[in-house]
């Protein structure tokens, strides 16, 4: 689309103004400047349910988006949720919690009073409007996770013979030789065929600014790239105050040393500032959902069958803290949001297509490992305060935590954060043995490990007896062959959660799709 | 890496990412970490492939973490079903199958691990725990099914 002769943004002003912030979102959508987001505001679930009931199954971040909105409509809802508490994966490990995962394997978190590890979800990029929106209303307060920290590592066994080099660094190198490289390109004239003079001038006035050139255009030992990547002796006062300019890598050295993989991530939009997490653990979002509709949940509830008729659902379940005999719940509708891995085992009355769908989609395997250090040495030593170090040792990270600089007390790091062979690795040995592996390969990066470690948890995420996995694994093909058919209503049940959306692994494919499969649902009820 | 490929991935997701970061580089790290206080060198040998060889090594790297140590499985909202004294693997191709694609809770693994790996973790499991099926799945048998 093409506007001459007025900008966006003021025609933008100008609906807004005459027409209303409805017509100018979807004008704005239509422009390319909203489309960062599906999340139309607070839904509108207008018309009478008549007395409707609804079954909620799973009391995640989906299940409790939808309770919340569904009471709200007039509907009278239920839900049963396996675990003892609210959140499903949205969840935070502290000191005195005990954890026990499949097979048995118990551990009890030995962390110090406000640490915490989130072994599932822990960020939420500002583009998540869903998430945000139901943080803001229900008052989750925020802080920003620290994606990117150019003081942080980035770290090869294999390369600068194994010492990390700070993200600055890495940075500054693998840019200034990009420029050099071409403004020597222009300067041989390799590009005069297809830029012109005037775009050449401006594009060498770029690369110098942008790469740490120095006036000849070089990417050496200056104050002009030292200021990219740090100095030999910074800039101070007095006497003694003149810089020492640094000596950049050679262009070989970063090329072959390939730290520049991990240089990309933070440029994402998954990834990209202004990234949040809630003050206190990824929890209190969830936890603040639930305190919104904490009497309509039964926690210590195992869902066994699903059974629809034309005149309702029935769920049967268990209690799993006081067993006895099967009992059951019906109501006129239901949400399930029960992740697939464990749905699929789940005898349940739905067509062949929407079944077909609940079985053809794999979890993904994860780990993480939670340590907490008897000091904040990466801060005290390292000057590292928050955000990732990166490796290709087995632990692919290290997780600086993004509050309480500077606290003289303990600290937590997520000292490993795997997907793939290592997450299956990781899963197969016991929880303590997870923590050895990470403290050995974390002291590759900081010594100040074995001196300082104090006590650790282990999640791998296929042991986790809520889920059986850490997230939908959808491939291009079994989206094509499968999503439609998940996500569409069957008689009078729908599903929702991370995994009936494109968005999986992320709370906001969760939100997203229950705000999605609650809207079907209500129509088909106002209409009945 | 064409646009093409990159939407295919961020469709996919966090894990898609993390997967792109080794793969963009073109070079996968491969070599075994011996830093690493390790009795067994193979172990976590690569992101993208264990390193493991014989039946045993490969069912303590990976299928332990659902099955379980003894192969007697687990229960908790779902079940990972008990590998142990299991008629199901009667038939050699099942098992075969369900380590390449996957099934449910179950990830592929045959992307993780050559045609021998395959095979010897299937024989591995087809003969011990209580199994005693001695028809020995071939090579071929897991090259046929990929």
């Amino acid at each position: 689309m093409v506007l001459s002769g007025m900008k966006r943004r003021d025609l933008l002003t100008l609906i807004g103004t005459v027409a209303g912030s409805a017509v100018m979102y979807q004008a704005a959508t239509s422009l390319g400047l909203a489309a960062e987001t599906t999340y139309k505001g607070p839904i509108k679930l207008d018309g009478n349910p008549k007395g409707a009931s609804i079954l909620i199954l799973g009391a995640g971040v989906a299940g409790l988006v939808a309770a919340i909105e569904l009471r709200k409509a007039g509907y009278k809802v239920q839900v049963l949720e396996y675990r003892e508490k609210a959140g499903g994966r949205s969840w935070s490990l502290r000191g005195g919690d005990t954890y026990t995962e499949l097979g048995g394997f118990k551990q009890t978190v030995g962390f110090d009073q406000g640490l915490y590890v989130n072994p599932g979800p822990w960020r939420i990029p500002y583009h998540h409007r869903a998430v945000l929106d139901y943080c803001h209303r229900y008052g989750v307060a925020l802080e920003p996770f620290n994606q990117v920290n150019y003081n942080a590592y980035l770290h090869s066994a294999k390369a600068y013979g194994g010492k990390p080099q700070r993200f600055r660094e890495i940075q500054a190198d693998y840019h200034g030789h990009v420029a050099e490289l071409l403004a020597k390109l222009t300067g041989q004239k390799a590009l005069d065929g297809t830029v012109s003079k005037e775009d050449q001038e401006k594009l060498l006035e770029s690369l110098r600014a942008w790469g740490g050139l120095d006036k000849n255009y070089a990417y050496a030992a200056s104050l002009e790239s030292s200021n990219l990547r740090g100095y030999d002796k910074a800039p101070g006062g007095g006497m003694d105050g003149a810089p020492v300019p640094s000596t950049p890598a050679s262009l070989s050295d970063v090329m072959q040393g390939g730290l520049w993989r991990y240089l990309g991530m933070g440029l994402h939009d998954e990834f990209q500032s202004t990234i949040f997490q809630p003050v206190g653990g990824m929890d209190q979002f969830p936890t603040a959902l639930a305190r919104e509709v904490k009497d309509l949940i039964r926690f210590n509830t195992k869902v066994t069958e699903i059974h629809q008729d034309d005149h309702g659902v029935t769920v049967t379940y268990t209690d799993t803290v006081k067993g006895g005999a099967p009992q059951t719940a019906k109501a006129d509708w239901c949400l399930c949001t029960i992740p697939l891995s464990v749905l699929s085992q789940i005898k349940l009355n739905v067509g062949p297509k929407m079944a077909n769908a609940i079985s053809a989609v794999p979890y993904e395997a994860a780990a993480k490992v939670g340590l907490q250090f008897k000091r904040r040495f990466w801060e005290q030593d390292e000057a590292i305060y928050g955000g990732i170090s990166f490796t290709d040792l087995p632990i692919a990270m290290i997780g600086y935590p993004n509050s309480g600089y500077g606290s003289p007390g303990k600290g937590v790091l997520l000292g490993t954060y795997v997907f793939g062979a290592y997450a299956m690795e990781y899963t197969a040995l016991p929880p303590e043995e997870r923590i050895k592996r990470a403290l050995a390969y974390g002291a590759q990066i900081h010594p100040q490990y074995a001196k300082e470690f104090d006590n650790g948890v282990a999640v791998g995420w296929h042991r986790v007896p809520w889920t059986l996995g850490c997230h939908a694994s959808w491939t291009e093909e079994s989206r094509a062959a499968h999503y439609q058919d998940l996500c569409q209503v069957d008689g009078r049940i729908a599903l929702a959660g991370e995994h009936a959306s494109y968005i999986t692994g992320w709370q906001e494919g969760a939100v997203l799709s229950s705000l999605d499969a609650i809207s079907r649902l209500h129509k088909r009820v106002v209409a009945a | 890496m064409t646009v093409t490929k990159i939407r295919a991935l961020k469709a996919a997701g966090l894990t898609a990412l993390l997967t792109a970061l080794y793969t963009i580089a073109g070079t996968l790290p491969h070599a075994a970490h011996a830093q690493a206080s390790d009795a067994s060198s193979a172990a976590f040998a690569s992101p993208r492939h264990f390193g493991q060889k014989d039946g045993a090594a490969l069912y303590q790297a990976i299928c332990q973490g659902c099955h379980m140590p003894d192969a007697k499985g687990a229960t908790g909202a779902g079940t990972y079903p008990a590998l142990a004294a299991n008629a199901n693997l009667e038939t050699a191709g099942y098992p075969v199958a369900m380590v390449l694609h996957g099934q449910r809770a179950m990830p592929a693994i045959g992307e993780f691990l050559d045609d021998d790996q395959v095979a010897a973790v299937v024989n591995y499991v087809r003969t011990h725990f209580g199994n005693h099926y001695t028809d020995a799945v071939t090579v071929a048998d897991v090259k046929a099914a990929r």
